[in-house]
């Protein structure tokens, strides 16, 4: 028998974390804090990524967009393209697309009498429109726009703000149609919202798509038509499906590639988590080596006697590794159980409103909902578990190799 | 050296490896530190320069009211000689007059509503980095010049070049339909996507003309020499303004709260992240420490009957730890400075910050630069955390019985 049972390997591990107790319960703090820090500001960033990705790709608006292929240059009226032919709207049908929307998206200036402003004219059809990009229950005077040849414009209260203007009242609305002639017309305020992001107030004002465009002499093209599904992660599974009907002549982007901003958070996340993890690790792992450094050191006459009675030097590094996982499960364990039991009262929302403004330029909302993601915890535990062991190897393996009459003979 | 320092010296070596890695410990955490607050408060200072500089100056006196409602009625009257009055009285060339209004401006093949800025062609390339940035053409020559300059962006958008004509539409300060037309003069590149696609300046003179603003503008920027003057050149500008009290000075911090909450935000949450590690090392040390006076307690308790008193214990355990933090400071921020100083010099960049960066005005690549305050801020903090965590080990020593210490094991 050259290995000692698992069991007696387990109680003697456990029964030596204990013997000094306060050097096992500092080291126990210590990891369970670092470990805490590490799922909790994990959690809070996800949260921030989460939020500002989903605001993003709602105001995008969706995950798959199709335009003209100049249009994301040169958002002028010229680069539309003809509504869905039936290729098109055959590919829209498949189950992942939850709903889709075109729209008419050009510059345009409204005036009110008091005042002038440069705005994105949005000539949408209602009903896809609240399914894809906004939100009904932010209109908070009047009603949204209820088909696209609703008559009625719904702005933003931002925008009723600077142009003194209300309700009911009638505002100037300009653009160019496709040969630059000044297209104007008069609309009358049917409902203002208010959005999450104050910006999108001043920059979008709502017509209906059938309005915008006879005005625009459009026919019955669009600028852009956005296509939405479940989980914005997944859009690469079904997106060359829609990019086959629509052909050749028309760009079709995914959102990463439309906003790359947006696109590049998820991965810029992905490496932030790894290097926090990795750096709080580091910081632990000074104490952990030192901890285990003493535990041997203290023990050099003891581990001298047990060679002597016949232990292999395999099984006594397989007794420090063992001291060394168990002291690491019940940090990663008191560290997992701390995380959850912080997020979770805190998943309401932290209301980060006092820095609004700044948080705004990074493109999230003045709420923070932390997420907890399981491979967010299951990575940090691996690399606390898998790299904690293997640091320890090294004064695990000093012990090993003590030879036995020397180690008995230390005082 | 004293008696309680070399003691200090040869009790941290008895036990070098422990000692050593508790400094590691620190030299890690210190180098962390001193490389992330540089780079931070590095950022943050190119975040503030590139956005006030490219624009919105350091302060600006407006119509109260107008930073929250930016109208075009909430005007200033005569603001040229406002403006020359200011300048006199600070002395100072760094204060420009100007206009802001929206219209519909048209190109013979496309139309864009914009907000245009009337400048004074004299004095706005001292506030604002612009007009040295024109790539095409050149700036105004004098304050009635009919000619209008614009972002490369949107030149490209609007499809015209130097000596093409834009067409003006807008409402005038009355209200009042107001209407006319400009040359190109110049096109400038900022490099900053937002300005290059939307910013349009007219001359003041050819602006107030246009949009029949009378004499009248909406603020005027002023330039401090420096950040750090930013409150005195406040408060001598909040001195001339006295006679008039509907006109208000506002600092960036005011005209730009995006930038400064966008900044505090940063530095709460990466504090969150230091406070995580400077925990980490004192829990390294108080675990050193405590490990230590235990493994003693034999010898203090014949130091004690020899009759040492317990204070002079504690001091030798301190200054134990006084030293060993002292290491770490030195090291970590040898090595900070070491690590940083090439940074600085090659710059670093990671995959998706380019994107962020421009959102703030910031290079793609980052140089984070070394101060004293970024060098010792994050060590100190470290070296007293440390110094704290040692003083429990330290009072344990004032219970100590002499003789039962030395019967201890």
């Amino acid at each position: 028998m050259n290995i000692l049972p698992l069991k007696a390997m387990f109680m003697l591990a456990w029964r030596n974390l204990w013997r000094n107790h306060r050097r096992t319960t500092i080291m126990l703090a210590a990891i369970t804090v670092g470990v805490w820090a590490m799922i909790f500001m994990t959690a809070l960033m996800r949260g921030m990524v989460d939020d500002m990705l989903l605001n993003g790709i709602r105001s995008l608006p969706g995950e798959v967009q199709i335009h003209h292929p100049a249009y994301r240059d040169d958002p002028s009226i010229n680069n539309s393209i003809a509504a869905p032919d039936e290729e098109l709207l055959k590919a829209l049908q498949i189950p992942q697309v939850t709903a889709w929307t075109s729209r008419v998206r050009v510059p345009a200036v409204i005036s009110s009498e008091r005042d002038t402003r440069g705005v994105v004219l949005l000539g949408i059809e209602p009903d896809s429109e609240v399914q894809v990009s906004f939100d009904a229950d932010t209109i908070y005077e009047g009603r949204f726009l209820e088909d696209s040849s609703d008559r009625g414009l719904v702005i933003g209260a931002k925008m009723a703000d600077h142009l003194e203007t209300d309700l009911g009242k009638r505002v100037v609305v300009m653009s160019q149609d496709p040969d630059n002639n000044i297209a104007d017309r008069g609309f009358r305020i049917v409902g203002i919202y208010k959005a999450k992001l104050a910006s999108l107030e001043e920059t979008y004002i709502y017509a209906g798509r059938d309005t915008v465009q006879k005005l625009l002499k459009l026919g019955d093209n669009v600028s852009e038509i956005a296509i939405t599904s479940e989980d914005y992660r997944n859009v690469d599974n079904w997106y060359p499906r829609i990019k086959q009907a629509a052909g050749e002549g028309v760009e079709t982007l995914p959102w990463y590639e439309v906003d790359t901003y947006l696109g590049s958070m998820l991965a810029m996340m992905d490496g932030f988590v790894l290097v926090w993890i990795i750096i709080v690790f580091l910081a632990l792992s000074f104490g952990l080596v030192n901890t285990l450094v003493m535990a041997v050191f203290e023990r050099v006459r003891e581990i001298g006697l047990m060679q002597a009675l016949g232990m292999r030097p395999s099984t006594i590094l397989y007794q420090i590794l063992m001291e060394s996982l168990l002291l690491l499960l019940i940090g990663l364990l008191l560290g997992n159980i701390l995380a959850v039991g912080t997020v979770i009262p805190l998943q309401a929302g932290i209301d980060i409103s006092i820095v609004a403004e700044g948080m705004e330029m990074m493109g999230t909302s003045s709420m923070l909902y932390p997420a907890l993601k399981l491979n967010d915890m299951i990575m940090a535990n691996v690399i606390v578990i898998v790299l904690g062991l293997l640091t320890s190897i090294l004064p695990a393996w000093r012990a090993a190799s003590y030879d036995p009459i020397e180690a008995l003979n230390k005082t | 050296m004293t008696i309680t320092l070399r003691m200090a010296w040869r009790n941290l070596w008895r036990h070098k490896r422990r000692t050593w890695l508790t400094v590691g410990a620190m030299v890690f955490s210190n180098l962390i530190l001193v490389f992330s607050i540089s780079l931070q408060l590095g950022s943050y200072r190119m975040m503030i320069d590139n956005t006030l500089k490219s624009y919105t100056g350091h302060m600006q006196i407006q119509r109260e009211g107008y930073n929250d409602e930016p109208k075009m009625r909430s005007s200033i009257d005569a603001i040229i000689p406002l403006a020359d009055k200011v300048r006199k009285q600070l002395g100072s060339d760094t204060v420009a007059a100007r206009g802001v209004a929206f219209a519909m401006t048209s190109s013979e093949e496309r139309s864009y509503g914009l907000q245009i800025v009337g400048v004074e062609p004299e004095f706005e390339p001292n506030v604002s980095t612009l007009p040295g940035l024109i790539t095409k053409g050149s700036y105004f020559e004098h304050s009635n010049a009919e000619e209008i300059i614009i972002g490369s962006v949107l030149a490209r958008n609007l499809r015209v070049g130097i000596g093409d004509e834009l067409t003006l539409l807008g409402s005038g300060h009355d209200g009042s339909f107001a209407a006319g037309i400009a040359i190109v003069g110049g096109i400038f590149e900022s490099g900053i996507a937002e300005i290059d696609r939307s910013m349009a300046q007219l001359p003041i003179g050819y602006f107030q003309n246009l949009f029949g603003m009378d004499g009248r503008g909406h603020n005027i920027v002023i330039n401090a020499p420096e950040l750090s003057q930013l409150s005195s050149v406040q408060h001598a500008v909040n001195n001339i303004l006295t006679a008039n009290d509907r006109l208000v000075v506002l600092d960036w911090e005011q005209l730009q709260p995006g930038l400064k909450q966008a900044i505090q935000a940063d530095f709460t949450s990466a504090w969150f992240m230091y406070g995580v590690l400077i925990v980490l090392v004192a829990f390294s040390v108080l675990n050193t420490q405590l490990m230590s006076v235990l493994e003693r307690t034999r010898e203090f308790g014949v130091m004690m009957a020899l009759g040492v008193k317990p204070a002079r214990l504690g001091s030798l355990v301190i200054t134990e730890t006084f030293v060993m933090s002292g290491l770490g400071l030195a090291i970590g921020a040898v090595l900070g400075i070491a690590m940083t100083y090439y940074l600085s010099i090659v710059g670093f960049s990671y995959p998706g910050m380019d994107q962020m960066a421009e959102r703030f005005n910031l290079p793609d690549r980052m140089y984070p630069s070394l101060s004293l305050l970024s060098i010792m801020l994050g060590p100190s903090i470290v070296f007293l955390f440390s110094l704290l965590a040692s003083i429990y080990p330290a009072i344990r020593l004032f219970f100590l019985q002499p003789v039962a210490a030395m019967r201890a094991v």
